[in-house]
């Protein structure tokens, strides 16, 4: 009952003086705003990021053949990474869910008069589902397909754009490098990655690629998906072990190859936008800072204002901690109408930024949860010294007050 | 039942000690009307103060109720001057943007009273401003928001109702409504105390006492003019 009371009172002479209200609560909406739109883009650009490295696949090993050369000279990549060392690594590396050997080269691409240049890339079946590729029409290459050198080929949404326009391309005969190759799919658009498109490339069976167009007996990587997304580390311990072995390393001798772990990639970054986190959340907290300084002025000036309201509220009855609690409800309202209306900026200013950008901005429960909280905290913090001092005043003197 | 003996109260004032209250005793007993009369700087404000719980004296013993008020704490004071005690001010003192009900209700929610909104209806319906108790203080008139200071005052049914001047800031014609309002409370068994420097209100008092320069003339301890046989219930 009396709470309410002292809400209802409160709300209102907040509103009898408003420009005074909103004066003091700017600091708080501002800084509140700030930490919104900022956490808001920033979780917007983390899950930009998120999605680009699940496009990629998350439970990802990639095996690179290391550098030539010696004493920091490099001269090129070594040839050294095999089709025996991708069989090995599926019969005896620990923890493996599924193998893909790769190798690739840019070619001509045709089409009866249209032509293309792309990436054209061999691997197995399972690259598909290693990648996290889908199939937007048609089919992938069979098993059988790889053993027996089929001609066949999987087509990204752009490579079949450049191709063949609108029409269907599932069936039709392509030639790459002079060699005839049936279209047997066409994969679903994952977006242009910046430094590759995945959707402009050809994907062929491995073997054909080797012996028929590109005439290799060497891989341009290796692709291993773990069975266990949190066996990752040890997936990648075992393997780096196994190529040692086969590649015949001493204790000594550094590695002839990289493994590329896309978890490992994925925490750099998520580490990255911690920081940039940490950096805004210390920006609010100065601009929450300076908003509870100008809580904690006009509740100064309003308690001198409402000395003689104080000392009426004593002499009826008022023990010192309704005082206090009075004006402490009131420095909290304060703020929190404040914060409330931040949060309300900060949206706003993330939605706008966020557009001017080409993000979509991710407004977390989370972040308006903990803005609102220091908000309230602040004015608890900064309107205690005036409710303290109010509370303590001297009920004559405060009834004497003109 | 109020029982004063010897109360001492001094200020220092620019570097010299005032002593407004110099061994003043007091009697007054439950449902008397009495008037606290005496020039400005004679100390009935003092008094009044010490009387209604506002301060405390320097030396003496003050008993309300047969407790010794002189020495509690603050928060027992407050409890005190809540239950007891109904303050009425000359400038009214009303709390602003608080509806007349709210303002009389405020006496009793610092008690915690579930019951302080029946009450607080009750108490204006007394003071006959039923019908207006959902205006706040600026809408009403002088007498109106003195029967509003009123009707706070005697919200928590105190036993004693302490006004200070009470028509001081009020034309002659709400000033006897004002009066009237405390004749009948004391018909009601309300104790009242009036401090006034009006001769006019303090002759519609029962009892006057007297201060000058702190000290009580022909009030002499135990001596009430008008004994008042039956008790407050």
């Amino acid at each position: 009952m009396l709470f309410w009371t002292i809400v209802k009172v409160a709300f209102k002479s907040l509103a009898a003086n408003k420009l005074r209200s909103f004066l003091a609560m700017l600091g708080i909406i501002i800084g509140v705003g700030a930490v919104i739109s900022m956490m808001a883009i920033g979780s917007g650009a983390q899950a930009q990021v998120l999605a680009r490295f699940s496009a990629m696949g998350t439970n990802l090993l990639v095996i690179r053949p290391g550098q030539r050369g010696s004493g920091g000279v490099m001269s090129g990549t070594q040839l050294n990474l095999k089709l025996d060392d991708a069989d090995a690594m599926l019969k005896e590396a620990e923890g493996i869910g599924a193998v893909a050997p790769v190798v690739s080269g840019s070619s001509q691409v045709k089409y009866l008069s249209r032509n293309t240049r792309t990436n054209v890339l061999g691997s197995s079946t399972t690259y598909f589902t290693i990648r996290t590729f889908e199939i937007d029409k048609g089919r992938t290459f069979t098993e059988a397909e790889v053993d027996r050198h089929a001609r066949v080929a999987v087509i990204g949404p752009v490579t079949a754009t450049n191709l063949f326009g609108e029409d269907d391309a599932v069936g039709e005969i392509i030639k790459v490098k002079g060699i005839n190759f049936q279209v047997i799919g066409v994969m679903k658009s994952k977006g242009d990655q910046g430094y590759f498109n995945p959707d402009d490339q050809v994907i062929v069976p491995y073997t054909t690629a080797m012996k028929q167009l590109f005439g290799l007996d060497y891989l341009r990587e290796i692709d291993i998906q773990a069975a266990d997304e949190e066996k990752l580390a040890d997936v990648q311990e075992s393997v780096k072990q196994l190529l040692r072995k086969r590649h015949r390393l001493q204790a000594d001798t550094p590695d002839d190859f990289s493994i590329q772990n896309q978890a490992e990639l994925l925490e750099a970054r998520s580490s990255a936008t911690k920081t940039f986190g940490i950096l805004l959340g210390s920006v609010g907290a100065i601009s929450l800072l300076v908003g509870g300084i100008g809580i904690m002025n006009i509740m100064l000036v309003t308690v001198t204002e409402r000395t003689r309201e104080i000392g009426v509220r004593k002499a009826i009855g008022a023990k010192n901690r309704h005082i206090l609690l009075q004006f402490l409800i009131e420095a909290m309202i304060m703020s929190a109408v404040g914060g409330v209306i931040g949060v309300g900026v900060g949206v706003g200013a993330a939605h706008v930024v966020g557009d001017v950008m080409a993000l979509q901005e991710v407004v977390e429960t989370f972040s308006v949860i903990l803005a609102l909280t220091f908000s309230v905290g602040v004015g608890i913090f900064f309107g205690f010294y005036p409710a303290c001092r109010a509370s303590h005043l001297d009920p004559i003197e405060a009834l004497r007050y003109e | 039942m109020i029982l004063a003996k010897a109360l001492v109260k001094e200020y220092t004032l620019g570097g010299v000690i005032v002593r407004a209250l110099d061994d003043v005793s007091i009697e007054i007993r439950d449902g008397e009307m009495v008037a606290i009369t005496g020039s400005s700087g004679s100390g009935k404000s003092t008094l009044m103060n010490i009387l209604g719980c506002l301060d405390r004296p320097d030396s003496g013993s003050y008993e309300l109720a047969g407790e010794d008020v002189a020495k509690l704490s603050t928060d027992r004071l407050a409890e005190i001057r809540n239950i007891r005690i109904g303050f009425v001010f000359q400038s009214f003192n009303l709390l602003p943007r608080m509806s007349a009900l709210e303002n009389v209700e405020l006496p009793l929610l610092y008690q915690g009273d579930r019951q302080a909104r029946a009450k607080a209806k009750a108490a204006l319906e007394t003071v006959g401003l039923f019908d207006r108790m959902h205006h706040e203080p600026n809408q009403l008139s002088g007498g109106q928001r003195q029967r509003v200071a009123v009707a706070r005052a005697i919200v928590t049914n105190p036993a004693i109702i302490l006004a200070d001047e009470p028509t001081g800031n009020l034309d002659s014609k709400t000033g006897k409504e004002i009066l009237a309002l405390f004749e009948d409370l004391n018909a009601k068994g309300h104790t009242i105390i009036v401090v006034t420097h009006d001769p006019g209100v303090a002759s519609r008092c029962k009892r006057q006492i007297h201060l000058r320069d702190g000290h009580v003339v022909n009030e002499p301890l135990g001596a009430a003019a008008n004994p008042v046989t039956e008790e407050k219930g």
